[in-house]
């Protein structure tokens, strides 16, 4: 018996989901009084490798191939689940982030396992039970799911675990498992990153902006806001429904459901398909020149006011708290 | 082109979601039940992809009678037949097990479901049909198109985006952008009520898990305003406070 841990890497870097889901599983394998090893797919260095006995990793399985260094969601689940089976281990951990969704139902069938997608909280392990909170309802409840197989595996939302570091160190072990007909039926014919912006679902803070603003050549007050705050961008439906800004901005209950530290909301009037996607962010500010807006009623800050006056002041104060800290 | 388009009943998006008996069983109790807004972008894209009489729309859905006006919906915005496998769905894995077993006895060029259902968010029922079927998956697509054999999607990764081939047959959950939704017309539902809706038994299949329980999120205290002409107020309360910058 042991812990599983898929690693996830973006251009050879692991990200701070990944950490989250090492200190997560860490936590996991010590409920459990086992071991925890990680599984790193792509062209990842030995140094970076290393790093994830910090976050409690004992072992790494290295799967180093230049055909697995991107994403390829057939050939990394049969990986993952090669890996599982070598080294025993009866649950395994990933982060529920765009290439965990497709692995982690992969993975359940490959090892006959229950999934507990966007798991939130570590699970509760009492009389041979199997508990597990998890976001359903799309944000607006949870629901605690039990895992009744022997094998289990757990998707983590991103953002809902702290990362913990402490001073252990990790073997490196290459591991390779042979392909699979089938495994590469799936072709990548482009990728395209917009390296200089912070990903939506794993960002601390985002920026949204509403209908209030009127149009998309008013962004850009919100841009320089999120620049100076490291934040990414996201929008209420209607805006990107109008084209003013992407369809992967969008939140809410048909967009993408996010849970960063600070979830400013600019002009956006609160409306419950909106709420279901951010009501998990730990702290929200509203901004709104309506004060019966829905949206102060599930804020822990507001300010009652025009967008247009009130941003470019915030971005001064902003810029003077950086100068001055 | 045949296609299957998997379909799933929810909460309205409006619903104030509830609980019953200490917590244990979810209030449907005035609460009205359509079909998952994803799987209507599934099913105008199929519907685009076969524009009339270049193929076949099936939806299928794993459920109980309480689900055909949802089904009935789908023929009425164009679908060409219906498919309810008779049980309650207990969770991913048994409906993705149902669907499968559907499918191996009666093949699909492609296979669509929604990103994700919005009542538990799984996110699985596509990827585990696709392993079911030991074929290729895309969990949330943003784009779709057909050419031939092979179809070529977009799937938005962590900061951008990826474009992909794949051969048929595949799974795809669809996300916003994929399609544009389509309305039912008179005719349409018209039409919906002579439409095959073929019923069938599930088969029988372990399950893995169980929903036991459920939570509400806790409520936020009262919102803290501030002036407008103050809004430094605001960053110190952001960094000292609520000690998020
Ligand atoms: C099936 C379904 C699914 C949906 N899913 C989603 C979803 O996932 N995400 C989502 O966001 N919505 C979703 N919606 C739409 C949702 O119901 C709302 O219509 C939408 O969230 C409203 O967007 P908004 O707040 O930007 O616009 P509005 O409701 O028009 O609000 C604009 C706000 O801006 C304020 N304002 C105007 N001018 C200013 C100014 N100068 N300064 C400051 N404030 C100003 C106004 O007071 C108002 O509160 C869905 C709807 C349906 C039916
Ligand atoms: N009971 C069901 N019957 C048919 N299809 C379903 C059912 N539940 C979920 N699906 C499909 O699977 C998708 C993803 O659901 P889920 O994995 O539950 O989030 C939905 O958008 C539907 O297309």
């Amino acid at each position: 018996m042991s812990v599983l841990v898929y690693t996830e890497n973006a251009d050879g870097k692991f990200k701070k989901s990944t950490f989250e889901v090492v200190s997560y599983a860490r936590a996991i394998a010590d409920q459990n009084n086992t071991k925890l090893i990680a599984v790193s797919i792509g062209s990842v260095s030995a140094a970076e490798l290393a790093t994830l006995g910090k976050y409690g990793a004992e072992k790494v399985l290295n799967v180093s191939n230049e055909q697995l260094k991107n994403f390829v969601n057939q050939a990394y689940a049969s990986i993952i689940a090669e890996a599982a089976k070598k080294e025993s281990a009866d649950i395994v951990v990933l982060s529920n982030s765009f290439s965990g969704r497709g692995l982690a139902p992969r993975l359940g069938v490959k090892l006959e396992a229950g999934v507990a997608d966007g798991a939130v909280a570590l699970p509760e392990q009492t009389d041979g039970k199997f508990k597990i909170k998890k976001t359903a309802f799309s944000g607006k409840a949870f629901a605690i799911v039990e895992l009744t197989s022997a094998n289990k595996i757990i998707s983590l939302t991103p953002n809902a675990y702290k990362v913990v570091e402490t001073n252990k160190t990790a073997s490196v072990e290459d591991f390779s498992v042979e392909a699979k007909a089938g495994d590469f039926a799936a072709v990548i014919k482009e990728i395209v990153r917009s390296t200089d912006k912070v990903s939506l679902p794993d960002a601390d803070i985002v920026i949204s902006g509403g209908r209030g603003l009127k149009g998309p050549e008013n962004w850009g007050m919100v841009e320089e806001l999120a620049d100076l705050l490291g934040a990414a961008l996201a929008c209420s439906k209607p805006v990107s429904d109008a084209g003013w800004r992407p369809h992967s901005e969008h939140v809410g209950q048909t967009g993408i459901a996010i849970s960063p530290n600070l979830y400013i909301a600019i002009g956006i009037s609160g409306a419950i398909q909106h709420l279901a996607g951010v009501s998990s962010s730990k702290v929200i500010v509203v901004i709104n020149k309506d004060a019966e807006a829905p949206f102060f009623k599930v804020a822990d800050y507001g300010i009652v006011g025009d967008a247009f006056e009130v941003v470019p002041k915030i971005i001064t104060a902003i810029k003077q708290f950086k100068a001055s800290a | 082109m045949k296609i299957l388009v998997c379909i799933s009943n929810v909460p309205d998006t409006t619903t104030k979601i509830t609980f019953t008996d200490n917590n244990t069983q979810f209030n449907t109790n005035g609460v009205q039940f359509i079909l998952n807004p994803y799987d209507e972008i599934a099913l105008a894209r199929a519907i685009e992809l076969t524009d009339g009489d270049k193929g076949t729309v099936t939806v299928v859905n794993v459920g109980d009678i309480s689900t055909e006006p949802t089904i009935r919906k789908a023929l009425a915005i164009g679908a060409t037949d219906a498919v309810r496998i008779n049980a309650k769905p207990h969770d991913a894995w048994f409906v993705a097990y149902q669907i499968a077993q559907y499918i191996k006895a009666n093949s699909f060029d492609l296979i669509l479901t929604g990103r994700e259902s919005i009542d538990y968010n799984g996110s699985k029922v596509a990827a585990m049909i696709a392993e079911l079927l030991n074929i290729p998956s895309i969990s949330i697509i943003k784009k779709l198109d057909i050419d031939g054999n092979s179809g070529t999607v977009e799937r938005e990764i962590e900061g951008g985006k990826e474009v992909l081939t794949i051969p048929l047959p595949f799974v795809a959950g669809t996300a916003e952008g994929v399609a544009e939704v389509k309305i039912p017309n008179m005719r349409g539902i018209m039409s919906a009520r002579t439409k095959p809706l073929n019923v069938i038994e599930p088969v029988e299949v372990k399950t893995f898990s169980e929903v036991i329980g459920y939570e509400t999120p806790a409520p936020r205290g009262q919102v803290k305003l501030v002036p407008a002409d103050d809004v430094t107020q605001l960053v110190n309360l952001l960094h000292e406070e609520a000690r998020v910058i």
